[in-house]
């Protein structure tokens, strides 16, 4: 570990550190424009030079190891300056450079208050400017319909491109033209055609770049700021909500080394739309096919009469994408509490949570565990669309490290080169019988990962093809000490959240596809859908339906009375994503209209139903039953490992795949839940992506 | 002076033949086989003694640049690459070995290659350079037909040539710049460290030299690096090709001795400054990249990188651009900046917008259109890019700004007062502007 001297600090610095990350560690800070702690290094801003003893320039300090820093004449260790006048001046320089062409439009600049620049003339520049030329002008250009582009604000840090290219994958981003003429653009002016567009707003540390929904619609000081989960995939990204007035105005990344990094996906970050839009904020009773609004103890007094309290076993409940563990936890103790055996959270056919426990439905490598995979295989998976942000962790295993990727499914473009080894489980029939070269890439990995998709499990044949992939993790030595490959990538924190809660059927009940051909036959004759949108709803119409949810979707419309909830912004709760990871979410706004806590509807709904009992009457009793129930949830952000042994029991499952192809569950990327269909932009994006009016702004 | 004798370039203005045969009867490739037989330590040791420094402009020692290649090849090939991306205002020396002597810059190509251990070399064209691509892509035929290149070959070393055409960027002859470029990427320089001696062309070792460089090398390796290091000034050795343009009486390319006076080289090459000597107002003598010298200065300097860098110029590539007194310097150094200004990377900072600034200003200062307190300004923003960039393109737009207000300072204040005179006897300047917008 070479020393370094830092303005008379002497620290040690680990080997391929950069200048700038040691003058990080001696306490200085440096001013930078183009670095970025995850983007590959540009060192073109020139803002971050410092001076170094013994070197005729200033150095810049981002694109300089502390390894290729030469000692002093009598060995003592580099000597380096961050305040010196050298590195004063050259800072003042260019810093006046970089304000020189840059236009002083702050105070209609959507970055103003949040920008680097602004920040960086305040702290190191010079007050006034010399230049007395006139300012050059560039032409706005075409990126995409989730971003404005103000072009002449750019100041060519290249970070954009950059991330489009390293993290994002694809290469449609450049800068084109040289000296003055640079200008940043897509190909002929082609919306960029990634997942993860909105990361480079945030990189951007001017205003070149800025939300296209969001333009002129809030300050960043006028904004409360809430630190919370995001609900729209099965990662549970972190994220910060900010709203204005009581009002969702945008949704930010947040810093999570073993989750998200620091990005999130496109939907994630405008989900804020769907948060806002088509929301049920009133109790709502169909009468002669008609909706009504209504009062709650209207509404729960038509519950009280349909609800077949002398024949428990004709009432169901599912749970849906949305719901919280408490939410979940909650709803299986009251449905158990009045004798309904019926209650599952999984979509129709999948199997999660009875064999193989909870190793057979948790994303056991965890997410940042792809960072150490040396070989991986994606059955009916496609998590450039399923989860963006996990995607870009794959992408670097194949860009950094050449990792072996197999797919068995429908060919897909996931942004790296994979080797697709058939579309059908007979090929992974193959595979767990050892055949194949692709087995024996994974049975040389030392960590090989092994992630099916829910495409390959909510399939008749799903527990067929889910104990393939068990068998073939455990052939391969997919399970080991300290690590687990078999990984089912979740598209919700729904399912995860409501299985280590414990909402599965009890003994005797019936499943999610039961349940509805039940209600088809008359067996079923009342059904609870929580926030449960992505089912065959109208199949359920002899029933009497209770939704209780946030949106006006499909469960609302199959709905016989509708109880409004509040979404994930706007209560505290716990959410668990696909790794198994509770973490905590927290109220950002009040929920909307009269719209209240599922928590408390399923209170007030067991108390109308007479199972008072069973009816929490706080959060906090309720939260201490479901840490009792299931400890490893009052661990918050730490992964309870699942109990590897138990993948033995999946992988002798009896049941045979047939040879219909696998897909991803995914196919429209922008509306895939009732969130994202309720969001305008979304909904653009969506008509978009999918072809034709690729010009027209999403607003 | 150079005496025939000494002579390198026995074809430079292309009066004899140019094809192999002409090249073999002029001695070229003699001795190539004993030399390769000899080993690569030998050569750079024997180019290290010759005293011979890059002809590119920087003026680095040759062998000593050589010798940081690795010293095996490792699991990544060494390549050579030579840089004819000859863009530098003022200089057109390397045309002249690229059309009429490329032999020579063969026999130098496998001998280099042979000293950095690279079976691979490639050769990269300024866009413009057409007729010299075709020149010289007809020489590597011959020689690959005379079983000079290729696989087995006559001397005992195996090299391939690869000749890449640029598309006509100034900043393509950056070294780093010029191998993205090979790459396929555009033309931009790369952050150093790391050289490309340790990760250039395709992340593999690489030596980017100059065609003059390399062409120097198999007649140092046949004389001797003893005799190129007795010719010239201790540290400036050997003979150099100088390239006069300009106000002088017959502007020529010409290979001289380093360290000759200017004086003499004007006089015995190129007849003379247009109007005598006390004509001469300024030369820039190293291709635009350096600050001029004014001609009181010049006249009697030794021409070698250490006279004229203690003058606060530098050799360069011996570019000589001679201005006598009619030129407009404002306006002369001016036309530099845009050319700066114009073929400016964009990928940092302080070139991308200070030479635009810079452009600007001296474009008012010409005419005079500015005030006495901006040349200060444009003093300190010349600083100010100066040594902050990724690579040279920034000081060498810097330099000539500096040359121009260190020696011509009350040229500009005369200027400017010219105008503001002018403004008070003829009315306003608002008036000027309003005639000139109207027609």
């Amino acid at each position: 570990m070479p020393k370094v001297i830092i303005d008379g600090v002497e620290i040690e610095a680990p080997d391929g550190t950069t200048l700038l990350q040691a003058c990080e560690m001696a306490g200085k800070e440096v001013p930078r424009f183009c670095y970025h702690e995850r983007l590959s290094i540009a060192g073109n801003c020139r803002m971050c030079l410092v001076e170094v003893k013994g070197m005729p320039k200033p150095m810049a300090s981002c694109a300089l190891s502390v390894n290729d820093l030469r000692p002093g004449p009598n060995g003592e260790p580099p000597e380096v300056f961050t305040e010196s006048e050298v590195a004063r001046k050259a800072r003042h320089g260019v810093l006046e450079f970089m304000l020189i062409n840059h236009p002083l439009d702050c105070p209609i600049c959507d970055q103003g208050g949040e920008c680097d620049l602004q920040d960086q003339a305040l702290g190191y520049g010079r007050g006034e400017s010399r230049f007395r030329e006139a300012k050059r002008a560039v032409e706005d250009r075409y990126i995409s319909p989730l971003i404005k582009t103000i072009m002449t604000r750019c100041i060519k840090c290249t970070r954009c491109v950059r991330f489009i290219a390293d993290v994002a994958g694809i290469g449609d981003l450049g800068a084109t033209g040289r000296g003055e003429d640079v200008e940043i653009c897509t190909y002929l002016d082609e919306a960029l055609n990634t997942e993860l567009s909105g990361n480079i707003v945030d990189l951007c540390p001017v205003g070149a770049l800025t939300h296209a929904p969001y333009a002129f619609r809030a300050r960043p000081w006028e904004l409360s700021k809430t630190e919370t989960i995001d609900l729209m995939d099965g990662m549970g990204s972190n994220i910060r909500v900010d709203a204005k007035f009581d009002r969702l105005m945008r949704i930010m990344p947040r810093l999570h080394e073993d989750v998200n990094e620091e990005w999130i996906s496109d939907k994630t970050r405008y989900a804020w739309d769907g948060l806002r839009n088509r929301r049920l904020d009133a109790p709502w009773v169909k009468e002669n096919g008609q909706f009504r609004k209504a009062t709650w103890e209207e509404a729960l007094e038509k519950i009280a009469q349909a609800f077949p309290k002398d024949e428990p076993e004709k009432a169901a409940g599912i749970a849906g994408e949305f719901v919280s563990a408490e939410e979940a936890f909650a709803f299986k103790r009251v449905l158990d509490a009045l004798g309904v055996k019926s209650v599952d959270c999984r979509p129709p056919h999948v199997k999660l949570g009875e064999k193989g426990g909870r190793a057979g439905y948790l994303f056991n490598a965890t997410i940042a565990g792809i960072d150490k995979a040396d070989a991986i295989l994606l059955i009916a998976a496609n998590p450039r669309l399923e989860a963006a942000v996990l995607n870009t962790r794959i992408h670097r295993a194949w860009f950094d490290r050449d990792v072996p990727i197999g797919l068995i499914g429908e060919a897909i473009d996931v942004t790296y080169d994979y080797e697709h080894l058939g579309e059908t489980p007979d090929v992974l029939a193959e595979l767990a019988a050892g055949k194949g070269d692709f087995f024996k890439a994974l049975q040389q990995a030392e960590r090989p990962l092994i992630i099916i998709g829910m495409g390959a499990l909510a399939r008749r044949d799903g527990e067929a093809i889910r104990a393939l992939a068990a068998q073939l993790a455990l052939k391969t030595g997919a399970v080991s000490d300290g690590w687990n490959g078999f990984s089912v990538l979740h598209t919700n924190m729904g399912l995860p959240s409501a299985l280590e809660a414990g909402c599965l059927p009890a003994r005797g009940g019936r499943d999610t596809a039961r349940i509805i051909s039940a209600a088809e036959k008359g067996d079923v004759s009342f059904v609870w859908l929580l926030g449960a949108d992505e089912l065959p709803v109208d199949r359920l119409k002899d029933a009497f339906v209770v939704y209780q949810g946030t949106h006006g979707d499909a469960g609302a419309h199959a709905a016989d009375v509708i109880l409004p909830a509040a979404a994930w912004t706007e209560m505290n709760a716990t959410y668990v994503n696909m790794e198994g990871r509770p973490q905590l979410g927290l109220r950002a706004v009040t929920p909307p209209g009269e719209a209240r806590e599922g928590w408390q509807i399923i209170a007030d709904v067991a108390r109308a139903l007479g199972a008072d009992d069973a009816a929490f009457d706080t959060a906090a009793a309720l939260r201490s039953a479901m840490y009792e129930a299931a400890p490893q949830l009052a661990k918050i952000d730490t992964i309870e490992p699942a109990d590897a042994s138990a993948l033995e029991g999946l992988a002798s499952a009896s049941g045979k795949a047939t040879s219909a192809p696998l897909a991803s569950a995914i196919e429209d990327f922008w509306q895939s839940n009732a969130v994202a269909r309720a969001s305008d932009i979304l909904r653009r994006m969506s008509e978009i992506m999918r072809g034709g009016e690729s010009r027209e702004a999403a607003e | 002076m150079l005496s025939d004798k000494d002579r390198i370039y026995t074809n430079l203005y292309g009066f004899h033949d140019t094809s192999l045969k002409g090249a073999l009867a002029r001695g070229v490739y003699d001795g190539c086989k004993g030399f390769i037989e000899k080993g690569k330590d030998w050569i750079i040791e024997e180019v290290k003694t010759s005293g011979l420094r890059g002809r590119g402009g920087a003026g680095f020692p040759t062998g000593l640049k050589w010798s940081f290649m690795p010293k095996e090849v490792g699991d990544r090939p060494h390549y050579l690459i030579v840089n004819a991306d000859e863009s530098e205002p003022g200089t057109c020396k390397d045309r002249e070995i690229l059309r009429h002597d490329p032999h020579r810059l063969i026999e130098g190509m496998i001998l280099a290659s042979c000293a950095v251990q690279a079976h691979t070399a490639w050769i990269y064209f300024r866009g413009e350079f057409m007729a010299e691509r075709h020149a010289f892509e007809a020489a590597v035929q011959e020689a690959y037909d005379a079983g000079i290149l290729g696989k087995n070959s006559v001397f005992g070393w195996d090299l391939d040539i690869v000749v890449h055409h640029g598309a006509g960027a100034y900043i393509c002859g950056e070294e780093t710049a010029l191998i993205e470029s090979i790459e396929g990427k555009k033309g931009q320089p790369r952050l150093k460290p790391p050289f490309p001696a340790n990760v250039g062309l395709y992340g593999c070792p690489s030596t980017v030299n100059n065609v003059e460089s390399i062409a120097d090398v198999g007649e140092i390796l046949r004389r001797g690096g003893e005799w190129f290091a007795n010719l010239g000034k201790p540290n400036n050795t050997g003979t150099k090709l100088f390239c006069v343009s300009g106000h002088v009486e017959r502007p020529c390319v010409v290979e001289e001795e380093m360290g000759i006076t200017f004086r003499e080289l004007i006089d015995a090459h190129c007849g003379g400054i247009r109007g005598g000597w006390d004509n001469l107002l300024a030369v820039i003598p190293g291709g635009s990249s350096v600050r001029l010298v004014p001609a009181e200065q010049i006249i009697d300097c030794p021409l070698t990188f250490d006279d004229l860098q203690k003058l606060g110029s530098g050799l360069g590539t011996a570019g000589m651009i001679v201005m006598d007194k009619s030129t407009d310097i404002i306006r002369a150094i001016a036309r530099l900046i845009y050319f700066y200004k114009h073929e400016s990377c964009g990928q940092c900072t302080p070139c991308r917008e200070g030479t635009g600034w810079m452009w600007r200003v001296l474009e008012r200062m010409a005419e005079g259109r500015a005030e006495k307190r901006e040349i200060d300004l444009l003093f300190e923003v010349s600083k100010e890019i100066e040594g902050h960039t990724i690579c040279a393109l920034g000081d060498a737009a810097a330099w000539p700004v500096q040359g121009l207000i260190n020696h011509f300072r009350e040229e500009i204040e005369r200027r400017i007062d010219d105008y503001t005179a002018r403004a008070d006897r003829e009315g306003s300047t608002v008036k000027e502007m309003e005639k000139a917008a109207a027609g």
